[in-house]
Formats: C-alpha cells, structure tokens, sequence
C-alpha cells in the first residue's frame, strides 16, 4: 500500500470486521471476559458496564426506529396512517395495498415497475465499464514501467477530489452535441468517468499487494502482459473487483443529481429515470400521502439494501481500503 | 382493448430497454476487448511502451475529456454571464458576456446567498463532529460486546440506503400537522405532543430546520465512522495495551493516552471525507424541500441556480466555490498521514 494516502487499517483489518464475535473468552472474571482485553474494553468498564450498554442500546434504537417506523407504515392503509401513529399499528392491521397501488400505478403516478427496470439499466453498465477501464490501467500503473508512471498515478488520484457538481454542466452540452444527451449513454458515461479516480486508486492498492515474484514467474515463462493480467492478476484481485463493483452499484442506484442533471428533471411516464428521481419527485409532489410514499421508498431502499447485506464482507473491505466518494 | 395495447406497449418497451442495456455491455466488452488484442500484437521494449499505453490510455483519456476539460469550461463560464451553458458554440444572441468576478461578487450580494454559506459552514462543521463522535463511541461501546456484528449492522445499514429514501424515512419522523387538535402521526411530534407541548414544524421553520437535515446526514455517516474507527480499535497491537495496563493506565485515561492517540490518523480520514461527503451531498435538501425555507446549502444552491433559475454563470461560481472549499481539506488530510507515515 505505497500509496499517496496509506489507507487507515490493512485489508486484512478487514476480515476481522465480519467475524460475529471476538473469540477470546480469556480472562475469568466476568467483566474480563465481557470485553476482552482491549484498550476500549477498559475505557468501556470505566464508563460503568450498566451505563455503556444503555448508551449503546439507545443508540441502535435511534438508528433503527426511523426506517422501522416507514417501514412498518408501508403496511397500513391510508386511513390508519392518518389518524393513528404506526407505533399502534397491531391494533389496527396492516395490508399489502400499498405496494401493488405503488407498482401499479397510482394517483397520477406512472408504475414504479418501469423506473425499477430504470435503475437497473443504469447502475449494470455504470458498473462494468469503470470496472473493465480501471482494471486495466491499475494494472500498468502498478506493474508496467513506462515514462510518467508516477506523476499520471498522482494526477488520477488527485482527481478524487474533483466535485462532480463541476463538470456536470459542460457534459449535458458536450452530451448534446454528440446527440446523446438524455440517454442511458449519457449516464452511464457520466457515472463511469466520475468512478474512474476512486476505481484506478482502488484497484491499484489491491494489484500492488500481489507479490512480484508470480509475475517475473509468468515473465520467464514468456508471457506477454495481456496474458499475465488474465490469468495471473484478474483472478486473484477479483474480491477488489467485487469491493468497488459493490461500491459502485450502490453510488449509482442510490445517485440522485447525476440523473437529475442528465436527464432534465423528467421523471414521469416512459422516462428513463431512476427510482431516486421518482422518490425525489413525489416527496413534493405526494405531499402527505405517505401510504404510497413509505411504499415506493421502500421499493427503492430494498434493492441495495440486499446487495449490501449480502456483500457486506466486500463493502467493508473496500471501505476500509480507502473507498469513499461524495 | 385499449388497456392490453397499453400493457403490450409498456412491456415492449421494457423489453428495448434491458436491450439498451445489453447493447451498451456487449459495446463496453467490446472495447475492452479490442484494447488487449491491439496490446497483444505488440512485443519486446515497443510492445512494453505500446501495451502500457493501451492499459492506461483509455482512463486517461476519458478522465481528460469527461473530467477535466469539463472542470475547465465550468472555471471559464464562471466568469461569463447570460442565460445558457453554450459557451462555444451558442449564437452571439445567447452567447454570454464576459462579466469578470460580477458571478463570485453575487455569491455574496444576492439575496438568500449568503444563509446558504451560513449553513453550509453549519453542515461542514456539526456533521463531521456529530458523526465521528458517535460513530466513535459506538465502536468503543460494542467493542467485543456480544453480537457486535450484529449491532454494528444495525448503525451501518444507513449508508445502504440512498440519501433521498433517508431524507423521507426522516421526514416521517419529522411530520408536522398543522391543524389544530390534529393527531401527530410523526414520531417526534407525537412525543412532544405528550410530554405536553406545541408540535413544531421541524421541516419549515428555519433556521431550525437546518439542525434537523443535519442530523439525518449523521444518521447516515455514523455508521462508515464507526466501521472504520472501530478496524482500527481492533488493529492497536496488544502489547501496548499490556504495557500500559502494567504501568497502572485505567479507564478514561486508557482511551486518552492510548486509544485516541493510537487511532489518531484513522479520525483525521473519516472526519475530512466525511466533511468532504456533506459539502458535495445535496440529496438531503432537495429531496426535503428543494431549500425552500431558508436551509439550502452550497451543494443545493449549485443546482437551483444552474438549473431552476437559469443563472448558470452563478451556477458555476458555485461550483468553483465547493471545490475550493474540498481542496485544502484533502491536502490537509494527505500531510497529516504523511506526517504519521
């Protein structure tokens, strides 16, 4: 990791991050084992066991009420959302009316199936093109000796820094002029060039990691580049692929001004926005009708939501590696 | 009849849609492809130069014409005035005129403008801080505690979920009803309802409002703090806790003298990226009002002005702004870990 910014932990920090429990019930007395012996263990006694679970305990349930209390509205039906709070929800029953109204289509609101198959054709693509581009030029930043190494890797990196909200303009006019401008093109190439730094950066971590001397073997044997990135170096870095693929998938699903910008604010009938512009959308327009909005905000929220549950071993090492975009 | 028109229609054009998509993999592969085989013909010392060229020679290039010369018309059309983005190649009638600082002078002189900076400087300031903090000492809490997992999940799942669906999950919990002797359904106003007092307009009222938007950016940053303070909790060696326990080191003090200062470059990176995260994040506010009522801020304003009022000059003024404003945090942020390294 000889990189311009060192990440905070090492990737394999990152393994540890998965593990269900620490694993060390060393120590006899109860509080010793409660906590193991780390440094934090002890500033956490010193704060009293009783108080430092309270705080904890208050703390999860701050994160965790405001979405249970959407969700658990998603299932009430309209009258019941407005005349009681969901906290009585068991009282009053729940249904599933809500969604099919959403997905079908109601009060005006074209279905949300459309703008789900929307998010969808935007985020894949958005993935695999920086994903293809980005493997490719961390490998020669990493492995290839060529004039400049240094100062374009530099230069990429510094480039992170860039906030997207300059170069969207000019893109929407330079997206006119090639005559793709509101299109999925559009997008997709916007998203990709504003991934490309992270990715490059990213990548270039993992591929410096792998030890030299699996690649002057390949050398010797006569292997060429393409064939050593094939078969020595893409297998081996596919776990930081998945990090930043997972990264990605989750930035774009979730973009709001990318789309918003690209694609001219339109978010109605037959348009090729994303479930964030619809959500965005009838935030203002659906007002206080939040038996559909909870609905179509959970649509939305699910989708990464799964993938983050599942993946969430990748997501956290990427993390940990540096990956972090705004 | 004319409903399973509609159907067929709609079906179809889904079809064509997940085409596109195919389309654009099948394109993408497609060049991927096209680079390593060119790459290929080419050995010995000009292969070498050829190959690296074909492998970094596409990012390059595209970052150039997607990224920087973007960045570049944006800093030029910052200093013209006029309706449109056309800077080249619009006619002399919408062409805009060269108006030197007059866009950064608006900055200041424009009505409203100057609350924006207000409150942005209130975002970059308290959400980093609340953020960090409490993803700090959530990481401390749980530390080895049973289902840490578990309960670290639970504080991390908002970062899954995008800034628009936080903002309603949060203005559901915000909801005010105005009528008098309405039932509160939102949650804080119910709870202030009970304990006796009037319901407050949490999303309408500013400057409070701005306090409430920023937590919910906490609420969703929370959770990268205490993912990554808590790795690096984990990785302080045992041995320097050991010796730190044999020299009589208790409590507080531990997490003063060893844990905070063994963590120290962990807390420099999530406080900068996640001041960084909120000065670009303008999810929150739109998807609240659009800053309506006085609580937009920098990353909002760029997309109303450029956008809603047409002002793209001011627009990009802006945007200069937010860049230079990110600029010095990141050079700060990469001497201090120098400095550590």
């Amino acid at each position: 990791m000889s990189t311009a910014t060192p990440p905070p932990v090492s990737t394999e920090m990152a393994e540890d991050e998965t593990h269900v429990e620490a694993k060390t019930p060393h120590g006899s007395g109860g509080s010793g084992r409660r906590f193991g012996r780390s440094a934090t263990g002890n500033a956490a006694r010193a704060v009293t066991n009783p108080w430092a679970s309270a705080v904890a305990i208050i703390m999860a349930l701050a994160w965790t009420t405001p979405t249970v209390g959407l969700l658990v509205t998603s299932f009430r039906n309209q009258q019941d959302i407005q005349e009681t709070g969901w906290w009585q929800a068991l009282s009053t029953g729940f249904t599933l009316d809500n969604y099919s109204q959403v997905l079908g289509g109601a009060e005006g609101q074209p279905p949300l199936t459309d703008f789900i198959v929307n998010s969808f054709v935007i985020a894949i693509p958005a993935v695999f093109l920086p994903l293809l581009l980005a493997s490719l030029a961390s490998y020669a930043f990493a492995w290839i000796d060529f004039p400049f190494r240094n100062a374009l890797f530099v230069g990429v990196f510094a480039l992170q820094i860039v906030p997207l909200q300059i170069a969207l303009l000019p893109l929407v006019t330079m997206y006119q002029q090639i005559g793709i401008n509101g299109t999925y093109w559009a997008l997709w190439l916007s998203h990709s060039a504003f991934a490309l730094p992270l990715a490059v950066f990213l990548l270039h971590n993992f591929m410096k990691e792998i030890p030299a001397s699996l690649l002057e073997a390949a050398r010797v044997d006569g292997a060429g580049h393409v064939r050593i990135f094939f078969q020595v170096l893409l297998p081996l870095i596919t776990p930081a692929l998945a990090s930043f693929g997972i990264f990605q998938f989750l930035w774009v699903w979730n973009d709001l001004l990318v789309a918003i910008t690209m694609l001219g604010g339109n978010a109605g009938e037959g348009s090729l926005a994303p479930l964030t512009m619809v959500l965005n959308n009838i935030s203002g327009t659906l007002g206080n009708r939040w038996y559909l909005m909870s609905a179509a905000a959970f649509i939305s929220i699910a989708f990464p939501v799964a993938v983050f549950l599942s993946l969430q071993r990748y997501f956290v090492r990427g993390l940990l590696a540096g990956g972090t975009k705004g | 009849m004319f409903v399973t028109s509609a159907v067929v229609t709609a079906a179809g054009d889904t079809v064509s849609r997940i085409g596109t998509m195919f389309l654009g993999l099948a394109v993408f592969g497609a060049v991927f492809i096209g680079i390593l085989l060119l790459a290929s013909l080419f050995k010995g010392r000009v292969g070498e130069k050829v190959q690296a060229a074909a492998f970094v020679g596409p990012t390059i290039f595209f970052i150039a014409i997607a990224l920087i010369y973007p960045a570049i018309l944006t800093i030029r059309r910052a200093f013209y005035s006029g309706k449109f983005f056309d800077l080249n190649f619009g006619t002399p009638r919408t062409r805009g005129k060269f108006v030197g600082f007059d866009n950064f002078q608006a900055l200041w002189t424009t009505p409203g403008l100057p609350e924006v900076f207000r409150n942005t400087a209130f975002w970059v300031v308290l959400v980093p801080f609340f953020a960090t903090g409490l993803g700090l000492l959530y990481a401390i809490l749980i530390d080895r505690a049973r289902g840490e997992a578990a309960a670290k999940a639970l504080i991390f799942l908002p970062m899954a979920i995008s800034m628009v669906g936080a903002t309603l999950i949060w203005k559901f919990v915000y909801f005010y009803n105005g009528s008098p002797d309405a039932t509160q359904v939102g949650l804080l106003n119910a709870i202030i309802t009970k304990l006796g007092m009037q319901p407050i307009d949490f999303i309408g009222n500013p400057p409070g409002n701005t306090f409430a938007l920023i937590a919910i950016m906490v609420w969703i940053q929370a959770g990268f703090a205490m993912t990554v303070l808590s790795a690096a909790i984990k990785a302080i060696p045992d041995e320097i806790i050991e010796a730190a326990k044999l020299d009589g080191v208790k409590g507080l003090q531990m997490f003063r003298y060893v844990t905070l200062p063994s963590i120290r470059s962990s807390v420099i990176v999530v406080l900068t990226t996640i001041a960084i995260a909120t000065l670009k994040a303008f999810d929150i506010v739109q998807a609240s009002s659009g800053g309506k009522f006085g609580d937009s801020i920098l990353a909002n304003e760029f997309y109303n002005r450029s956008f809603v009022t047409q002002q793209p000059g001011l627009g990009a003024a802006i945007a200069i702004v937010i860049f230079l404003l990110v600029s010095p945090i990141i050079v700060f942020n990469v001497i201090q870990l120098r400095k550590d390294a």
